[in-house]
């Protein structure tokens, strides 16, 4: 239960880990909150020469607006999200899917960042990423540019992030108006990665009609999933008229396949998804309707 | 891949040492600095029994390596009392409600439940059971550790957590 002998780097300028990260090629991997990457290499299912610690790096933490959108740089820890007044204002799915985050010693290490690079499809904040539209920065030697979400998420813990770029901070859209959300989620333990959840946002006309809805899902594929189809239905009807339980049935037949594993078959995940689904919508709804 | 070295403040003392990368803090503390108060459950994120206090929060020193805390304050379960030895709040509290048993995994409950209760001096029940679910207690069975983050909340709305 040893990690195996590496060589540590720690930058203090973002230009400074890239250039690093360039330099070391195949045998450095980003260490950030550690929260993941070091029980892997403490059960040695990884191995690095190079571990290159952004910790000390200044620039990658913070939260504030930028061009309309939340920007919260990749080394936030999660504890700081939670916290986060501004976070709770105008990116309230985010501020409701942080506590369920591991434990909160987790989330005292654990980064944003990490856990969005790190990509598990159980994992709440990829969720929430595609969820809301988010768009990621990240940096090369070769420069910066941005990843929609959409694009982001490559498959089971991958990216579309070349090995050489550090993600160096994501943008949430700020969504206005009369909108709710929640995230829901079933885990065997508080604080084990869910076997299936729903982090969804709904956002209403003067008249209750639906203007606009996301349908992120947590646990129910090898990437985080959204059931846009199923939203586009929903858009423009009243959402009185939407049964809970009907979004849920839609939503699980919408998706592509549904991981089987010893925490649950398919067919189980997807009446726990359907569940979840159904109480996510509910309380969004609620929300968006009576704030 | 040599060794580093990392200067750091332990229960109140500065503490310099080399170190290879790859140890973590909790070896370090257990093994470089003799603090063995600070248990090894699972090695790898899951039991919390390796819990510290680093600059106040309360984090897994499994999943820390020591050059990353360089520079840092931490406290161990050592460094919760009072330098006489006597109990914190906290302690004695574990102590009157049965919060404990063959005490494998105190160390990781009484630091977390003090950083927790800084926080929170006013848990709800359901709180304090989501606080827990980080640490794991395989005697128990829970119910005297809940307890005694009730009577440890006392006196951490009189402030006189520590
Ligand atoms: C007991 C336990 C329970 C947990 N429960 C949950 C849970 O319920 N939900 C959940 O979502 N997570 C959970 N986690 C994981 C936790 O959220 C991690 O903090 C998170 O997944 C990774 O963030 P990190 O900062 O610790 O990253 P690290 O572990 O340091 O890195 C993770 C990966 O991302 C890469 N990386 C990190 N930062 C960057 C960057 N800026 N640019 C490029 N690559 C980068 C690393 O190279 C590595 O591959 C749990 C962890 C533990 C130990
Ligand atoms: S020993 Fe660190 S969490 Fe188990
Ligand atoms: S008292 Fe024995 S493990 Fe908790």
């Amino acid at each position: 239960m040893k990690p195996a002998p590496f060589e540590y780097h720690a930058p203090n300028t973002v230009a400074d880990a890239a250039n690093l990260l360039a330099e070391l090629g195949d045998g450095a991997k980003v260490l950030s909150g550690g929260q993941s990457l070091v029980p892997m290499l403490a059960l040695r299912l990884a191995v690095f020469e190079h571990l290159v610690d952004i910790g000390r790096i200044a620039e990658l933490s913070g939260i504030e607006r930028r061009n309309g959108a939340l920007w919260i740089g990749a080394g936030t820890t999660q504890a700081t999200v939670e916290a986060s007044a501004l976070v709770a204002s105008e990116v309230p799915l985010l501020a409701v899917a942080t506590p369920l985050i591991g434990h909160f010693q987790i989330r005292s290490r654990g980064t944003l960042g990490g856990s969005i690079a790190h990509a598990d499809p159980a994992a709440e904040y990829p969720a929430v990423a595609l969820a809301l539209d988010a768009t990621m920065e990240v940096v090369s030697p070769r420069g910066r540019r941005t990843i929609e979400a959409r694009d982001f998420f490559a498959g089971l813990w991958s990216t579309s992030m070349e090995p050489d770029e550090l993600l160096v901070g994501v943008s949430f859209p700020i969504w206005g108006g009369r909108s709710g959300f929640a995230v829901e989620e079933f885990a065997r333990r508080h604080g084990d990665f869910a076997i299936a959840g729903a982090a969804i946002g709904i956002e209403l006309d003067a008249v209750d009609r639906i203007r606009r809805c996301t349908l992120g899902l947590i646990g129910l594929g090898s990437t985080p999933e959204r059931a846009r189809t199923v939203e586009a239905e929903l858009a423009g009807r009243p959402v009185t008229d939407v049964e809970p339980d009907e979004v849920g049935r839609l939503v699980m037949a919408a998706l592509p396949s549904v991981p089987s594993d010893l925490h649950g078959s398919a067919a189980y995940r997807k009446r726990v998804g359907a569940a979840m689904v159904a109480r996510a919508w509910t309380t969004a709804a609620a929300e968006a309707r009576h704030g | 891949m040599g060794e580093v070295s990392v200067k750091l403040t332990v229960n109140g003392q500065p503490r310099a040492a080399t170190v290879e990368p790859r140890v973590t803090l909790a070896d370090f503390l257990r093994e470089q600095l003799q603090l063995t108060g600070t248990h090894l459950g699972c090695e790898h994120g899951v039991c919390g029994a390796c819990t510290v206090l680093v600059d106040g929060a309360a984090v897994r020193s499994c999943l820390m390596f020591a050059v990353q805390a360089d520079g840092a304050e931490v406290t161990t379960i050592e460094g919760i009392g009072s330098p006489d030895g006597g109990l914190s709040a906290v302690q004695s509290a574990f102590r009157d409600c049965h919060g404990l048993q063959c005490g494998f995994c105190t160390p990781g409950f009484v630091v977390s439940v003090t950083a927790f209760l800084r926080d929170h001096p006013n848990p709800t029940d359901p709180e304090i059971r989501e606080a827990l679910s980080g640490n794991l207690c395989r005697c128990t069975g829970y119910q005297g550790i809940v307890n005694a983050v009730q009577q440890a909340a006392g006196a951490a709305r009189r402030g006189e957590l520590r």
